[in-house]
């Protein structure tokens, strides 16, 4: 087997049958890892030594049996704020850059089971605090279509990695956009689900209200069977709900995308609003093409699209920084010195050591937000800040909940541009921020979204479309992205 | 004129829970465990581990509070208090800021000054801190995490107090409504109640309050009312000095017998409450309260007036045998099993009460079997056990949790009842103490004891003392 030319379901399937086994996909995997990653830099850490122990277990496990998802043997790449057992997880920061959890997250706890094999830690922004994965301590992601150009972020090497072929599935993080942006802008399929579908133990908490692990992978199907994998209540999160409408849902949208080309009016009698905001004319005319493009083959598929606005979309930057670095202020104040992770090698006292080891345990990012959050919870800002913010994300949830009585999907970008040039995003930090316009809203309203490939900008840089749905519409996202991938493949 | 000056207290105790489990995850919270064998991701502030409510805490934070005539907040919510410290593995502590579970109550207390209410303003739930241990030695701490995450109620009362007496009245009254609860041992000494006092001082008959400081680190009755009186007249001599009182926390040094400042409000630190993201807003529905209170347990104060009525005790013997409620469920078992009840009422409280002092037992942990108590107190019944033999069979009990038939056995301490023995020993004591016996006989009785205790000497105390008696006039007549 020489390049992995299928989708994670397709290699499942050659696995199951033995045309193909596991330790070859295993092989495959760190072969276009070799080829590609010295380039593209998607991984922190590779954990072939493992793989290849994991692969023969798996292997026997597939002859005896023992896995019933069509994903058993199938390489996988997971973020590197995903705790994973025995295994370096870092967050892209010095401050964790030795760190090796003794448990693994639920996420990769329920994926192990199931026989998929981890390949490596992939690279990230620090503590998952930036857009573009420059602000990882360990260098950045390049895009793989671009070398000259960012992965996006945080999940950037999640995405690039699937990008690149290195394998055919990852896991990424997404509190503001981490896995659709970064999906979009390396022209892969990235899913942010309903929060409190994927248990959120293990993994690093940036922001604990808006954090969501989701699937990143080459098709839509290949999103759905890892998504029902994942979805699973777990004890260990008190945040965490039950999905078992989700049942099945990989075995349904893995036949959708088998057959929605062969039925022209499958979407007849679902809604679709495009808010104007996300289109308007700060947006690169090519995404907005693509907006258009895709709400044109919705409509041709018999769906009923039309213009809507989402009037509190100039409020979702500030309220989501704000909730977000306050939430991180205090998530990341563990991270001391005392009990794992970085310390400072010279200090005097207590109060040093805390202040020497975070100085130069973490990197400017993620000192900015710490800052910004720290100062939105102190006595007399935190009316000001932080309760006016949360206000603000009750109002805009109201207000999806207003546009989804309206419309079953929204659809738009996610993010205004195609990837950027690497150095030029960090420069002016608020410019940065402000490009999480299309994305951070479905964070704050606990919104599941999917980004999947539209076209190319003219500099041949993936262009992506997000589709919207209200908490638990996951299944009628599938039923659309299925349609939109068929359609893009064959524009 | 010197002036008459007010003191004014208002308490927050913390009451560690005596759940099985810590308040966010599964460890154990056995007391005493070597270091960091019961700590978990979780309550070790690991990345990426989350909180998870035991359910227990909070039933036994809603019978706390229900105990104490609280309002409830049928929505109730968690929040973080951030601040650096070591033995905080998160450097924020989960508890309640604006929401507590429980809010608006009051405690009666009685005692020398009379019956009073002192206002509950509301009480929380939180998790508890690891400990430091510093070694000098190494010039290094060290840190120990089985503490972290152990449950505690915070009861914070209105400056309702005005003397230590009151103080300590508030706080054994709150001790034994948690342990008729079940819900905590509350034991100063080993920190599973602690108390911090506010305390201001004004002039008697001002209505306005002066400026309070806040003492911490009081581990023991004694250390609260001594802290009490000595900030008061600290506080004192500052006013009469004309210099004001600073509101600040000081630290209370037991050996030393005085407090020092530790920080003033100007630096009081900025704990950045926010809610806690991690953990769903709790909703306590009417039923679930409804419920809680049906298994209220019947509290010190019911069962004393009940054993006034039903046993005719006096309300002095009655208050002191409920004080404990370990001790009043021992009496009620074996009086049911037809022990008499004034005399199992006097061994549980006098002797029981010495007995702990001497020996440091807890009065709270004694588990003496009521069918042994039966047992013993039939045996005093039939005089097989005089009183001396009976204290120490007793004794064994409680401390060494003997079974008193054995053990009597075991120790020879059975009353000889043959008479034959006693009449020969009395006889020979007689024999060999004839001055004794003279004296006696010109009319002074206290030699009589001397005799008496010469008899029970040769029968190794195994003798009834007014058989003793009885044997010894007889023969002297």
């Amino acid at each position: 087997m020489e390049r992995m030319r299928w989708d994670a379901l397709s290699l499942g399937e050659k696995i199951r049958s033995g045309e193909v086994s596991v330790k070859e996909a295993v092989d495959a995997a760190y072969r276009a890892i070799e080829e590609k990653d010295a380039k593209v830099h998607a991984f922190l850490t590779l954990t072939r030594e493992e793989a290849y122990r994991r692969a023969e277990e798996v292997q026997e496990g597939i002859r005896k049996g023992l896995y019933s998802s069509r994903l058993a043997g199938v390489p996988i790449a997971v973020k590197d704020n995903i705790c994973t057992r025995g295994v370096r997880t870092t967050c892209a920061s010095r401050m964790l850059e030795n760190f090796v959890p003794p448990y693994s997250a639920t996420a990769w706890e329920l994926l192990e089971r199931e026989g998929l094999i981890l390949i490596g830690k992939t690279n990230m922004d620090e503590f998952a605090m930036g857009s573009t994965t420059e602000t990882s301590a360990f260098g950045s992601t390049k895009n793989p279509r671009n070398l000259e150009h960012v992965a996006g972020g945080s999940s950037g090497g999640s995405c690039a990695a699937v990008a690149a072929g290195e394998v055919l599935v990852a896991l990424g993080s997404d509190t503001g956009g981490s896995i659709r942006q970064p999906s979009s802008y390396c022209g892969v399929t990235g899913l942010k689900p309903t929060y409190g579908t994927v248990s959120r133990s293990g993994l690093v908490a940036y922001a604990s209200s808006l954090d969501q692990i989701g699937p990143i992978a080459t098709s839509v199907a290949d999103c759905a069977a890892l998504l029902e994998l994942l979805a699973k209540k777990d004890e260990r999160d008190s945040t965490s709900m039950d999905r078992s409408d989700l049942a099945g849902i990989g075995e349904t949208v893995r036949e959708w995308s088998k057959t929605v080309g062969e039925q022209e009016k499958n979407l007849v009698g679902v809604r679709v609003g495009v808010p104007k905001e996300y289109v308007n004319e700060h947006v690169q005319p090519e995404v907005r093409r693509a907006v258009e493009e895709a709400a044109e083959a919705l409509a041709l598929r018999g769906a009923e699209v039309e213009s809507c606005s989402l009037a509190l979309s100039e409020y979702v930057i500030p309220t989501y920084y704000l909730i977000a670095c306050a939430e991180a202020s205090s998530n990341l104040e563990r991270f001391d010195g005392v009990k794992y992770g970085y310390r400072s090698k010279e200090y005097q006292g207590l109060h040093e050591m805390y202040k020497k080891s975070r100085s130069e345990g973490f990197g400017e990012e993620v000192k900015r937000r710490i800052m910004l959050g720290t100062f939105v919870l102190s006595s007399g800002y935190y009316d000001a800040y932080y309760l006016k913010a949360l206000r603000a994300k009750a109002l805009i949830k109201k207000e999806f909940d207003q546009l989804f009585s309206r419309y079953d999907l929204l659809l738009g970008p996610a993010a205004p541009t195609t990837a950027p040039k690497l150095g030029t995003s960090l420069q002016d930090p608020m410019l940065m921020y402000l490009s999480d316009i299309d994305t951070v809203a479905v964070n704050l309203a606990g919104l599941p979204a999917l980004t999947l490939p539209w076209s190319e900008d003219a500099a041949g840089l993936p262009v992506g479309v997000q589709i919207l749905a209200d908490c638990f519409g996951e299944k009628k996202i599938f039923r659309a992205a299925s349609c939109l991938e068929w359609d893009s493949k064959r524009r | 004129m010197a002036k008459q000056y007010e003191t004014v207290i208002g308490l927050e105790v913390h009451i560690e829970l005596s759940t099985k489990t810590k308040i966010f995850c599964g460890c154990s919270t056995a007391f005493g465990k070597e270091a960091n064998t019961q700590v978990c991701p979780v309550c070790a502030g690991m990345p990426g581990a989350l909180p998870v409510l035991n359910r227990q805490v909070l039933r036994s934070a809603l019978a706390m509070g229900l105990a104490l005539g609280c309002k409830v907040n049928q929505l109730c919510k968690f929040d973080r208090k951030n601040y650096f410290y070591p033995d905080n593995p998160q450097n924020y502590q989960i508890s309640q800021l604006y929401l507590p579970i429980c809010h608006d109550g009051a405690l009666e207390i009685v005692g020398g000054f009379g019956k009073k209410q002192v206002r509950i303003h509301e009480m929380h739930m939180e998790e508890d801190a690891g400990k430091l241990i510093h070694d000098d030695w190494s010039d290094s701490s060290l840190a120990d995490f089985n503490r972290s995450g152990v449950p505690l109620l915070e009861i914070v009362s209105e400056p309702d107090m005005r003397s230590a007496e009151e103080v300590t009245a508030y706080l054994e009254q709150l001790r034994k409504i948690a342990q008729y609860l079940g819900v905590s041992d509350c034991r100063l000494q080993e920190g599973s109640m602690r108390a911090d006092v506010n305390l201001s001082v004004r002039e008697l008959g001002s209505t306005e309050f002066g400026t309070r400081t806040e003492m911490k680190n009081l581990n023991s009755f004694k250390a609260i009312a001594h802290a009490i009186e000595g900030e008061r007249e600290r506080q004192i001599e500052l006013l009469e000095e004309g210099k004001a009182v600073i509101q600040e926390t000081r630290r209370w040094d037991d050996n030393k017998e005085s407090s020092k400042p530790m920080r003033s409000k100007e630096d009081a630190k900025d704990y950045r409450y926010f809610p806690d993201p991690d953990l769903v807003p709790i909703r306590i529905p009417d039923a679930w309260i409804e419920e809680v209170r049906r298994e209220q347990p019947e509290f010190a104060g019911q069962r004393a007036a009940r054993y006034q009525q039903e046993y005719g005790f006096s309300a002095a013997d009655a208050a002191l045998l409920t004080e404990y409620k370990n001790l009043a469920d021992i009496f009620e078992k074996a009086v049911q099993l037809a022990a008499p009840a004034k005399k199992a009422a006097n061994w549980l409280t006098g002797e029981t009460f010495r007995i702990a002092r001497e020996r440091g037992l807890a009065l709270e942990k004694i588990a003496l079997l009521p069918l042994d108590l039966v047992n013993f107190l039939a045996e005093v019944e039939k005089g097989n056990l005089n009183n001396q033999a009976a204290k120490k069979v007793f004794e064994a009990m409680l401390a060494e949790n003997r079974e008193p038939l054995v053990y009597m056995e075991e120790q020879q301490l059975r009353t000889v009842r043959d008479s034959g023995l006693l009449e020969r020993i009395a006889q020979k004591v007689l024999e060999e103490n004839p001055t004794a016996v003279k004296e006696f006989l010109d009319g002074k009785e206290k030699v009589f004891g001397f005799l008496v205790g010469n008899v029970m000497k040769e029968m190794r105390g195994k003798a009834a003392p007014d058989e003793v008696r009885a044997v010894l006039l007889e023969k002297l007549k």
